[in-house]
């Protein structure tokens, strides 16, 4: 217990940029992948190709590799300077969002075609469609697997460590530079994490149980 | 029929073909329904009756031939489809309702985005859609929550939600149970009654026989027969007829 209540400070400043930095890319990659998802499902073959090449390339790509470009090769294309933990989100967000738009598309494929087909029937458009009925149902079938990848994105973001980002996963450095003892260090950072994935579960477990009458 | 030369029919089809793959399932095609007509299409399952019905909201594209609604041709995929399909009713086999919307806002939903309507009218408007097909209490509920017959009475109300000129129903009593069949006729008995034009595919032949103004069978993919429900059913003409009406009323 010493550890964390000796270097508490150090323990809240690490975590809160590990929330900060997992909800700003957790929301941007939502909303990206849900984006990439539509170009994946869309009757227009260059829009549906340009989807599928996005996740061909960023799912079959290292995590790490990912960080590496935002961090290391992305600044010698000069084209706007990113902070340590906006290359951060950067790189998170991009690398998720190939996952979100696969579990969204998962999804999309299990709304009945009659839904779309009631909808064009009183004639809505596409955007229509996929906004108002399919979208929606969607996002409801898919709550399990959709939490699993922002779980992923949550613990991928101690990779930002490695980058300069003092979240959670630098806590353990920190207090080894100060002699502490790493074991215990890293039991409480694990305890921290655990904590965090419970708030995602309970969350998904609430959106499963509003949502079980609506689909 | 002096009318008819005047306005044009409600629905026209003409020289109509459409293949799936090697099936000719829509063979030369000649259908017109008069403004305030019901039509009733009957036919063995795979005589092509359904694709007839779908192809008049281009739900199904056909290969050739006219299809027009009200005196013009339906449009290619895109805004002007989109615009003719908000006037042309449709009730589906699977009620298709959207399955995370309540019954309310089901009705409510193509009012709203399609016409933008204010939702406080459109809302007003619907209660008494619900009212119309009596399931008023059924408001707040969500689709699964409802029986076969309450779910197509639902859509229904969500068809005339934006008071089309005509209303087709691809068999729209085949998938309930047998007890819920004449809640969801009476209320389309009620709807010819009220003049509405309906193109109607069913295996009723109660409901062809009470409501139907004309009756036209199908058969492997053409209109054989197009007559008046009292002549079809007593005496028709084709042997294709005969069959059919043998294998149905003996049973």
């Amino acid at each position: 217990m010493g550890v964390l209540t000796d270097n508490l400070p150090l323990f809240l400043g690490g975590f809160r940029t590990t929330v900060l930095l997992f909800a700003v890319a957790a929301v941007a990659s939502l909303v990206f992948g849900t984006i990439l998802a539509m170009l994946r499902v869309s009757p227009v073959p260059i829009l549906r190709g340009l989807g599928t090449l996005y996740v061909t390339v960023v799912r079959n790509t290292p995590l790490t590799l990912v960080f590496l470009f935002f961090i290391f090769a992305y600044p010698l294309l000069e084209i706007v300077k990113l902070s340590y933990f906006t290359g951060a989100v950067v790189a998170l967000s991009v690398y998720t969002s190939a996952f979100v738009c696969e579990v969204v598309r998962s999804g999309i494929n299990t709304v009945p075609v009659g839904q779309a087909e009631a909808a064009r029937a009183l004639g809505l458009n596409f955007g229509q469609i996929l906004g108002s009925v399919v979208l929606p149902q969607a996002i409801r079938a898919v709550a399990p697997p959709m939490m699993s990848t922002l779980i992923a994105l949550l613990k991928n973001s101690t990779i930002a460590a490695g980058f300069s980002v003092a979240e959670a996963g630098a806590i353990r450095q920190v207090l080894s530079e100060k002699g502490e003892n790493q074991l215990l260090a890293l039991i409480w950072v694990a305890v921290g994490f655990i904590l965090l994935v419970m708030v995602l579960t309970l969350v998904q477990r609430a959106l499963e149980k509003r949502w079980s009458r609506a689909r | 029929m002096t009318a008819s030369t005047t306005a044009p029919p409600m629905i026209r089809m003409a020289s109509v073909q459409k293949h799936f793959g090697p099936l000719h399932v829509l063979k030369d095609i000649d259908l017109e329904v008069p403004k305030g007509q019901v039509v009733v299409v009957l036919g063995p399952s795979g005589s092509g009756k359904s694709t007839l019905c779908r192809a008049i909201n281009r739900l199904e594209p056909v290969d050739s031939g006219v299809i027009e609604v009200d005196g013009r041709p339906i449009p290619q995929e895109g805004r002007e489809l989109a615009r003719l399909r908000a006037e042309v009713g449709m009730v589906f086999q699977s009620f298709n309702l959207f399955a995370h919307k309540t019954i309310l806002e089901n009705v409510m939903l193509a009012p709203v985005k399609v016409r933008r309507q204010p939702a406080a009218e459109v809302r007003k408007s619907a209660l008494e859609l619900l009212e119309r097909v009596g399931i008023t209490n059924q408001a707040d509920k969500y689709p699964a929550q409802l029986s076969g017959g309450q779910q197509q009475r639902a859509a229904i109300a969500r068809a005339l939600a934006m008071r089309p000129k005509v209303m087709l129903f691809d068999e729209p009593t085949s998938a309930l149970d047998p007890e819920m069949v004449q809640e969801v006729l009476d209320v389309m008995t009620g709807l010819a009654a009220d003049g509405m034009t309906m193109l109607v595919v069913t295996h009723e032949m109660g409901f062809a026989r009470k409501a139907a103004s004309r009756v036209v069978f199908m058969s492997e993919g053409e209109i054989v027969e197009d007559s008046t429900p009292e002549a079809f059913f007593t005496a028709p003409k084709s042997t294709r007829a005969k069959d059919f009406l043998g294998k149905i009323l003996t049973h």
